[in-house]
């Protein structure tokens, strides 16, 4: 018995390790959000001369779980005219795609324990960016399918304005990322961030970084790019009528989302985990650029002010498209001599 | 449109550095139930009613401060001063005097008309309670605190202690 037991672990055990990882990844990314919903509370504070939450606990930690306490406490309230299951469905969408395009980025080289080498990430993919960017604007289908389950006009706008956003600025995502992916002549992410070993993407590619990262703040829904839950006009856009648990896992969706896309920027452009001399564990390096870039999410959140619809598109469609095909096509014409 | 945009990014540049610059200051903020404001000399918080040196109610039951009261908020009833019952330096002393601060707009009106300074809005600012009887402020209530409340008022309104 202990013999197969054995003989089945070393069998399968890239099986179990995937198993694991997956799990410790996802936990791990689901334990960030309430302390990101804390950096953000507390940032967002002192950018705006204030304290933010420091009652609940030392400097206010605990209260992120004061909150979700009484999110899971809630009751779930269901518009009668709401269509059921996709009222069901649509955060579950949400919070799946965004845990699932997390699984595709690496975070660290791959150690070596009891002479098993482990990769840091859960799946080490050869189309690993393609990967992240069609699991990640799956989310959308959350947002719509939220938005039209609920039968509400608010709602419905926020879903459609979340998709028109999406269309637009994924094709800036892409192709500002495409500059790094000729640059690499790879798809996969430890690739792209072996390559930048010497100097980081930042250095080569300023504008591609800078459309890339202005496209990831228009792709997470974050201010000043949030039009599908701008609060001034949709009440809360797609997640109006949610109420909590399910409302949370919009919002937590949101969050991961971020944590995914400061990854990515942190791998395509600012590299990986290589800490350039710094003396720094790989990963450490890896979560350092992450949070930095989070804050800077945060940052621009509390500065700039939610921008016009027409001028969200017009600033998508003519300025940072072209801006980024320009980009493609000079990296493309370097690559090609 | 090159220059404009350069403009609009400079700018975004500076609003991006304001924000920075808050962070890096001290913040506003009170730490509320700890720490209480100072509010200004001339504040119009809560009502009280003043004693004079002698220990005498100030309060002559003249009636001016409820018949210059906008929303009525504010209930008098005099009565005589006996020789074995002197309650004010004055005539009459007022028997009952009542002050509904949910319907008052604190504007102070009460205060200006009163003719020997007895009525005063103070910098008390935290008037919360359960039962909506306790903010219709009796006689004693209005007189019972601090101690002892006798209180200035200068041509500027600003009352102080004395």
């Amino acid at each position: 018995m202990i013999d197969w037991i054995f003989d089945f672990i070393s069998d399968y055990s890239s099986v179990i390790i995937g198993c694991i990882k997956a799990v410790i990844v996802a936990i791990v990314l689901l334990q960030c959000v309430p302390f990101l919903v804390w950096l953000e509370r507390r940032l967002m504070g002192r950018f705006q001369v204030r304290l933010g939450p420091n009652r609940v606990g030392p400097f206010g930690l605990i209260q992120p779980i004061a909150d979700s306490i009484k999110l899971l406490f809630k009751e779930s309230i269901i518009t009668s005219s709401a269509d059921k299951f996709l009222f069901h469905l649509a955060p579950a969408i949400v919070v799946f795609t965004a845990i699932v395009s997390f699984s595709a980025i690496p975070f660290g080289e791959p150690i070596t324990i009891f002479g098993e080498t482990i990769g840091l990430w859960v799946a080490n993919l050869d189309i690993g960016l393609l990967f992240v960017f069609a699991v990640s604007s799956m989310g959308i289908y959350g947002m719509v399918l939220g938005g039209l389950a609920s039968n509400n006009k608010y709602s419905l706008m926020g879903g459609l304005r979340s998709a028109a956003q999406m269309i637009s600025y994924e094709l800036t995502l892409g192709l500002s990322a495409l500059g790094v992916i000729v640059m690499t002549g790879s798809l996969n992410l430890s690739d792209m961030v072996n390559a930048q070993e010497t100097i980081p993407n930042i250095i080569i590619q300023p504008l591609g970084f800078l459309l890339f990262f202005i496209a990831g703040v228009a792709e997470t829904n974050r201010a000043p790019f949030d039009l599908p839950e701008a609060e001034q006009e949709l009440v809360a856009g797609f997640h109006t009528e949610y109420s909590g648990m399910k409302f949370a896992m919009f919002f937590m969706g949101e969050y991961i989302n971020m944590i995914t896309m400061s990854a990515l920027v942190t791998l395509l452009f600012l590299g990986g985990w290589n800490s350039y001399g710094l003396p720094l564990f790989p990963i450490l390096a890896f979560a350092g650029k992450v949070f930095f870039l989070l804050c800077v999410f945060i940052w621009l959140r509390s500065t700039f002010p939610r921008i016009r619809y027409d001028r969200l598109m017009t600033f998508g469609w003519k300025v940072l498209l072209p801006l980024s095909l320009l980009n493609l096509l000079f990296y493309g014409f370097i690559k090609a001599l | 449109m090159f220059a404009s945009a350069f403009d609009g990014i400079k700018n975004l540049l500076i609003g991006l550095g304001v924000t920075f610059r808050n962070m890096t200051t001290e913040p506003e903020t009170f730490q509320y139930p700890e720490v209480k404001r100072d509010m200004p000399s001339r504040y119009r918080g809560r009502h009280f009613l003043n004693r004079d040196e002698n220990g005498l109610e100030k309060c002559i039951g003249c009636s001016l401060c409820s018949i210059n009261c906008p929303v009525g908020c504010i209930h008098v009833v005099a009565a005589e001063n006996t020789e074995e019952n002197r309650v004010s330096p004055g005539e009459r002393y007022a028997a009952v005097y009542e002050i509904n601060i949910l319907r008052c707009i604190y504007c102070g009106y009460c205060e200006e008309a009163c003719p020997v300074d007895a009525v005063v809005l103070r910098d008390h600012y935290e008037l919360a309670d359960y039962k909506r009887d306790a903010f219709v402020l009796k006689k004693d209530e209005l007189l019972k605190y601090p101690e002892p409340n006798q209180f200035r008022v200068s041509y500027l309104g600003n009352t102080s202690k004395v």
